[in-house]
């Protein structure tokens, strides 16, 4: 951000600039908040786990003799008498990401310190997230019932299911965690502990609504794994 | 270019020319540091004797809490390696030690050795004491998160300890755990110990994520005012680097632990390919097991190098201090750092030469390889040109530095020949690998956590150790574990193959038996002579002779707190203001023969100190 000042340090532009910050003392992201810089590198490392977990995705994928099923057959949905294919996954993609969405305004109401919107938005993003766990599980349940396990595939290869119940239940461990922290920030932003810089549980750090903008990291970040899977699993 | 710093007057890192103070233009100016741009952190002090001592947040507590656990484990991987080397030297000997225990020994043995030991010690340990005190932070910036590491830490030993006493014992499938054999029938610990295993690896990773955060952001975002990047310790170097590498290469073991436990509990195939059992059909089938070599090798190989970055680092720091001169080539040194702990993630391969995998594949990695061998040897250049006319104190922290160069030249140059292919597919799965990898990430690094020890023992203790019973530990520690190791090169060449519980009447017997033996015997000694460190610590913890403020005179803040041993929160009431770098040692026309950080340049006005 532009409108960052420190005293006696004067920033420069682009790459330059970035050397500068580099070399120079106490920080290397200026005005960087501790929790934000650690929410990146966080992220850099889950980036890595699921980055494995895809690519052990397609070499299982690729590597098997069996024929993989065929996604738009295996993910859709029979509505009103018409097989409609990725009907419901089109549905949770567009559930999570407008999540996102309200997870981006309830930041932007977090820095002005509307309170009221601010905790609206986000417990809307919790029901959206929640919402979203709900459909998976719908999606799990209707898999289970058409005979698919972890260790068999009515249709085709069993690394299937052994590849989607674990990548989607890693990515749905992810969503269910955030929604658990979400519900959790919603009652400190209605309760005020943003406002007053209210002390947490057996520490010293202050509530600050930087907290919102680093747990919406963690929420875009997972939006942003979902896609990545849905090409991987149901485009593919 | 160089004027568009100018503005900042703690942006003085780029140069490493020596300024000659000649009065003019060095006055009360040039200790100008801009002030603080991060209020000063508050802390949470503990009251009762379990937020002090058990669930603390000091990052000095939790630091020698990881050293003393880690060190726990370590002997009970000690002990099994004297187990292994019983049955070795003397087969029959001991009666329980059958080839299922044989196995499972050295499974647990590897694992503790790298993971739980060495890993734990070097950036749980080293990592939690000393980054906040040399960067010249008040604590870690997420106390609370360090706290939960640690007891992350310790409920994954519990769990890896817990599968002794589990049906079946641990698991016996060699410390890289490949499949499919560590989850069939037959390998010991098929069932229960492997999948506590790979609970308790999984728990590691947790933990160790989330004291990898502190490290990093605390270093990033925490240096005190003049601390610039290119100020820091080599310490703080190495175990940075070391634990950007762990964030990096955890992921994959993480997800290789994950699916072999979904292959073992639920009957996935993600690594089990179609296999025939007494002429049997079994479930699995379709899966490959090379796919687990290469996600345990991507953290794997990374590995070793958490484990030697911050042996580099605090070899470099205590090279500099007892010899009483700058480090050589300090940023050379940082680069040689960072550029190897970039290579590293492009070497993993070479562990997997006989897997099968593609001729080209071999090829690629063998360069990689080899091209690492660059810095790596510009480093230890640069510790001998260090040494090079010092003004070296020959104490027993000097001792172990000289034992380190020593040994880890030794494995370093084996390396070379393991990392070509043609030389390595002879090589593979004997005694030379043994050889190579336990002198190069077993000594040498273990030669630096016990010079780190007698080094900052003082500071933690506030006490010397003894420096008899030091060089009594160092010479039977050094001389011993060459005579372990050295030999095993022979072994290696003559082709005998490491994991056999026993040679039988193989023809191998005849030269190697006597070797054997002789090897089990300084086995047997050099892991008695550790226990000479504990009685050390013990007795000079109360009887030692004080150390008070600064007793090596080194120039880096860990040394310069007000209290001695460093009390929670580092620094008084005020934090320190850093004006150079740490190795300001034997500065020409300087009162004393250092130069400490946070000595203002207008009181060495007339030296010729480097400009950092």
């Amino acid at each position: 951000m532009s409108d960052i000042k420190i005293e006696g340090y004067e920033f420069k532009p682009g790459f330059k600039g970035m050397a500068k910050d580099t070399g120079s003392d106490q920080t290397m992201f200026k005005g960087v908040h501790w929790g934000k810089a650690m929410m990146w590198i966080f992220l850099l490392s889950d980036t890595f786990i699921f980055s494995c977990f895809l690519i052990s995705y397609m070499k299982g994928r690729g590597s098997t003799i069996i024929d993989w099923p065929n996604p738009s057959e295996v993910f859709g949905l029979h509505v009103f008498g018409v097989d409609v294919p990725l009907l419901l996954i089109a549905i949770m993609t567009f559930v999570l990401i407008t999540s996102s969405g309200t997870m981006a305004l309830a930041v932007k109401y977090g820095y002005e310190k509307n309170k009221k919107m601010c905790g609206w938005l986000i417990l809307a993003t919790a029901i959206g997230g929640l919402t979203f766990v709900g459909m998976q599980a719908f999606e799990w349940g209707k898999l289970i019932h058409e005979g698919v396990r972890p260790w068999e595939n009515p249709f085709g290869a069993p690394q299937f299911g052994s590849f989607f119940f674990m990548i989607t239940g890693f990515h749905g461990t992810h969503v269910s965690i955030g929604v658990i922290f979400l519900f959790i920030y919603a009652y400190k932003t209605f309760a005020g502990h943003y406002d007053q810089g209210k002390r947490g549980w057996f520490t010293t750090m202050k509530g600050d609504y930087v907290e919102i903008e680093i747990l919406g990291l963690y929420w875009h970040f997972v939006d942003l794994v979902w896609v990545f899977i849905f090409a991987f699993f149901y485009l593919w | 270019m160089s004027e568009d710093f100018n503005d900042n007057k703690t942006i003085q890192a780029q140069s490493s020319e020596a300024i000659s103070g000649g009065g003019s233009g060095i006055g009360a100016d040039a200790d100008y540091v801009r002030p603080a741009e991060v209020a000063d952190q508050d802390l949470y002090h503990g009251h009762s004797f379990i937020t002090k001592w058990i669930f603390c947040q000091d990052a000095k507590v939790i630091g020698v809490q990881y050293f003393l656990l880690a060190t726990f484990t370590g002997i009970i991987g000690l002990i099994l390696s004297w187990l292994m080397r019983l049955q070795l030297g003397f087969p029959g000997l001991a009666p329980f030690m059958t080839a299922e225990h044989y196995y499972q020994f050295v499974t647990m043995h590897g694992m503790i050795m790298v993971v739980y030991f060495l890993t734990a010690l070097f950036l749980g340990g080293f990592g939690n004491y000393l980054i906040p005190l040399m960067v010249g932070a008040r604590d870690m910036v997420f106390p609370y998160l360090n706290m939960v590491s640690f007891w992350s830490f310790f409920v994954a030993v519990a769990v890896l300890l817990a599968s002794f006493f589990v049906p079946g014992g641990p698991t016996g499938s060699g410390w890289t755990l490949y499949p499919p054999q560590a989850i069939l029938e037959g390998t010991p610990g098929s069932g229960w110990g492997i999948m506590l295993m790979c609970i308790s690896l999984i728990l590691f990773v947790a933990g160790f994520t989330m004291g990898g955060l502190n490290y990093l952001i605390t270093v990033l975002q925490a240096r005190t005012r003049g601390m610039t990047l290119m100020r820091m310790p080599l310490t703080v170097w190495g175990i940075f680097t070391a634990t950007v590498l762990a964030m990096l290469a955890f992921p994959a073991l993480l997800v290789g632990a994950l699916m072999m436990s979904l292959d073992n509990v639920l009957g996935t195939s993600f690594f089990m390919p179609t296999i025939l059992k007494a002429g049997e059909v079994l479930e699995y089938g379709g899966g490959s097991p090379i796919l687990f070599q290469h996600l345990f090798w991507f953290f794997g190989h990374p590995e070793v190098y958490i484990v030697a970055l911050p042996a580099f680092g605090i070899i470099s720091d205590l090279i500099s201090v007892h010899a009483r001169k700058n480090i050589f080539g300090y940023r050379m040194m940082v680069w040689a750092i960072v550029g190897i702990g970039a290579l590293s993630f492009f070497v993993w391969a070479h562990h997997m030469y006989v897997s099968g995998m593609n001729p080209w594949f071999g090829f690629f990695f063998a360069t990689t390889t080899l091209i690492i061998a660059v810095p790596t040897a510009m480093k230890v250049y640069n510790w001998i040109l260090t040494l090079w006319r010092g003004n070296i104190r020959l104490n027993t922290v000097m001792l172990w530095c000289l034992g380190f160069i020593v040994t880890f030249v030794n494995g370093g140059i084996t390396g070379i020949f393991l990392g070509n292919v043609s030389v390595d597919v002879p090589l593979s799965d004997t005694y030379f690998v043994i050889a190579h990898f336990h002198m190069v990430m077993g000594i040498a690094p273990l030669m630096v956590i016990m010079g780190a020890v007698y080094h900052w023992f003082p500071l933690v203790a506030g006490r010397f150790l003894d420096e008899k019973l030091g060089k009594w530990h160092f010479w039977l520690t050094f001389l011993g574990a060459y005579s372990i190791y050295f030999p095993m090169h022979y072994l290696g060449f003559i082709g005998v193959p490491r994991r056999y519980f026993e040679m039988y009447d193989s023809p191998y017997v005849t030269s190697a038996v006597g070797m054997n033996e002789f090897i089990s015997l300084a086995a047997f000694i050099v892991g008695a002579a550790q226990f000479i460190l504990i009685y050390n610590i013990i007795k000079t913890l109360k009887t030692g002779k004080p150390a008070g403020h600064n007793p090596w005179q080194a120039c880096s803040l860990e040394w310069l707190t007000p209290t001695v041993p460093p009390e929670h929160g580092n620094w008084g009431d005020r934090l320190p203001t850093v004006h150079r770098w740490a190795y300001d040692y034997s500065v020409p026309g300087a009162k004393e023969d250092f130069i400490t950080q946070t000595t203002p340049p207008s009181e060495v006005a007339n030296t010729e100190v480097e400009k950092t």
